[in-house]
């Protein structure tokens, strides 16, 4: 062994011991990642159904998808879902963080209250959450009809089916939390002292120097938080399964009907390219827009 | 004096809005048990029962006896653990070479490897099952633990950055004295990265227990079942009839791993190492 290694110089073998160590995960990229994302585009122009060998339709399953009603109106529930849940998860958790970032005391056992349900299943979740909403036995129309109120068939109704789904996802908002408090906390304190002896009030401290300074995480969790909307699919699953009259299709539901149920794979995969292309766009506009409200440290700029 | 005041009071509500927003938090949770031990019947009263007296006990015996949860959970347990060793195993000898050792093209393989980090995994799934379907390994565990052991590109981003703070002498000193680079890796860069290793494995359990998706389009013999797609399946077959307490007890034993491994091990959660990649 020595006899051999010896003729190479210690590059090689280093070079040969880094192409050991990564190997793995370079196999894991091309056979898992790579090949089936090449795979896939070729997919989504046949009509593959799992059984036999898939035939080239050319771009039948993208002009077929704008087409069907209910492709149209899961992209019009998912938008729908993303448009309101993103804004509202990220306020509300951002204020949550601000109002814990101050120096109170016994807040941790807040910081685990509100992150708890972020680590739990999501299936159990969705099924808990379903029997609260139930509409004749559920706790919260039970408590409302106490206090005298009818309660809405929060699953039942097509007018408010999506907007439950939209309610509960703040359950799991605490997710986002230790990322904030951990943008919030490396804001160095005397930019706030100097604020205040200026005579900046509280609004003039959050509008000026902690949102500007928080902004790269606001990008960060504005991300993460559109691509997790655009994904929608346990609660729907779980909850209403789709209905009432489509109302909580979400796009992944109905990907997921296309594939598996009826096992349209050529089609449930044309829909998945499109998911992906309608998010890389958003993700290249919102770092588009990054210079206009994007502030780095130690960043140089005019106004 | 009055800023002091005002200070007080500042946080006077600063209390009360949290402990409101935690009883919205952890009320559903209450409900979920209490519901679970109540009988059929006091599900449904009206005003609604709170506490249960006597607690109906023999509701999960019910459910131990009508539903094999101690299968699912064994499923679950042996997925979970298994993908806890290869993430674990895959990534952190990946991020070692990435953060130490030298070759060529090694940087634009690692840029490669960051980009499916803007993949939604959506867009692979369709095609990772036809793959898994033409290998025969549809209904088996092998398409949701084998990739576990090769690799996740943020893991390796994550333990690269943390191997990337650990002193170069440390190494030097070890290949002074004749250990090669698995030696490296095994005695001094394994036990430094513990904390990122134990983050790594707390998140991945959470991930791999949680999971929905892979179990329901990838398991279809019930005995196979995860606890996750278990409760999809128990949700379904009950839906109908009225017994929202079996349903609560079941949700209720499936999250508790989670909210134990939670409580347990908080500070991982709490730094935020994982999500942000940023070293805590």
């Amino acid at each position: 062994m020595t006899h051999t290694t010896s003729r190479l110089t210690l590059r090689q073998r280093e070079a040969i011991a880094c192409a050991c160590f990564i190997a793995p995960a370079v196999l894991g990229f091309m056979v898992f990642t790579a090949a089936p994302l090449l795979a896939s585009a070729w997919l989504s122009l046949t009509d593959y159904a799992l059984a036999g060998w898939p035939n080239f339709v050319g771009l039948d399953n993208y002009r077929a998808l704008l087409e069907d009603e209910f492709w149209l109106r899961s992209v019009r529930v998912t938008v729908q879902y993303a448009v309101v849940a993103v804004p509202m998860w990220l306020i509300s958790s951002l204020a949550l963080a601000l109002i814990m970032n101050q120096k109170l005391r016994g807040v941790a056992i807040f910081r685990t209250i509100y992150y708890l349900p972020a680590v739990l299943s999501g299936v159990a979740t969705a099924m808990l959450w379903g029997w609260i909403l139930n509409a004749r036995v559920g706790i919260l129309n039970l408590t409302l009809r106490f206090v005298g109120l009818q309660g809405p068939n929060w699953l039942g109704d097509e007018d408010w089916a999506l907007w439950s789904l939209i309610l509960i996802s703040l359950y799991t908002m605490g997710w986002y939390l230790p990322i904030w408090l951990g943008g919030l906390q490396s804001i160095p304190t005397d930019l706030y002292e100097a604020a205040t002896i200026d005579g900046a009030g509280w609004w003039g401290r959050l509008h000026r120097i902690t949102l500007p300074m928080l902004s790269p995480v606001l990008l960060y969790n504005l991300m993460m938080n559109m691509i997790w909307a655009l994904q929608l699919f346990t609660e729907p699953m779980i909850m209403t399964g789709g209905g009432p009259k489509f109302a909580t299709l979400s796009y992944v539901l109905y990907l997921y009907n296309n594939g598996f149920k009826y096992l349209r794979m050529g089609q449930a995969t044309a829909m998945a390219w499109l998911l992906f292309v309608v998010t890389l766009l958003l993700t290249l506009l919102v770092f588009k827009s990054t210079p206009f409200w994007v502030y780095y440290e130690g960043e140089q700029r005019e106004r | 004096m009055n800023h002091r005041k005002q200070e007080t009071r500042q946080h006077a509500i600063a209390y009360l809005v949290l402990l409101v927003g935690s009883i919205a938090f952890l009320f559903p949770l209450f409900w979920q048990v209490t519901t679970s031990l109540k009988t059929s019947e006091q599900t449904m009263l009206y005003p609604p029962l709170w506490l249960p007296m006597p607690a109906q006990w023999q509701n999960y015996a019910i459910l131990f006896e009508r539903f094999p949860f101690w299968r699912y959970a064994g499923n679950s347990v042996l997925i979970s653990s298994t993908v806890i060793l290869g993430t674990v195993l895959s990534n952190s000898l990946a991020a070692y070479g990435f953060a130490r050792l030298r070759m060529p093209g090694k940087d634009l393989i690692f840029l490669l490897l960051l980009s499916t980090l803007m993949l939604p995994g959506i867009v692979l799934v369709i095609p990772q099952f036809v793959l898994f379907h033409r290998l025969n390994w549809v209904d088996t565990f092998n398409p949701l633990i084998i990739p576990a052991f090769f690799g996740n590109a943020f893991y390796i981003f994550l333990l690269r950055q943390f191997f990337l703070t650990v002193p170069r002498e440390l190494e030097e000193a070890a290949r002074i004295d004749g250990a090669g680079y698995l030696r490296i890796y095994a005695q001094i860069m394994l036990p430094l990265a513990l904390p990122a290793l134990i983050a790594v494995a707390i998140y991945t359990f959470i991930g791999s227990w949680n999971d929905f998706f892979g179990p329901l389009i990838y398991l279809s013999d019930q005995e196979k079942y995860t606890v996750a797609v278990a409760l999809r399946y128990l949700a379904g077959g009950v839906r109908s009839r009225p017994e929202n307490h079996l349903l609560m007890a079941a949700a209720t034993l499936s999250i508790i791993p989670c909210i134990a491994v939670f409580l347990a091990a908080q500070r991982w959660f709490m730094q935020g190492t994982v999500v942000t990649g940023v070293k805590g």
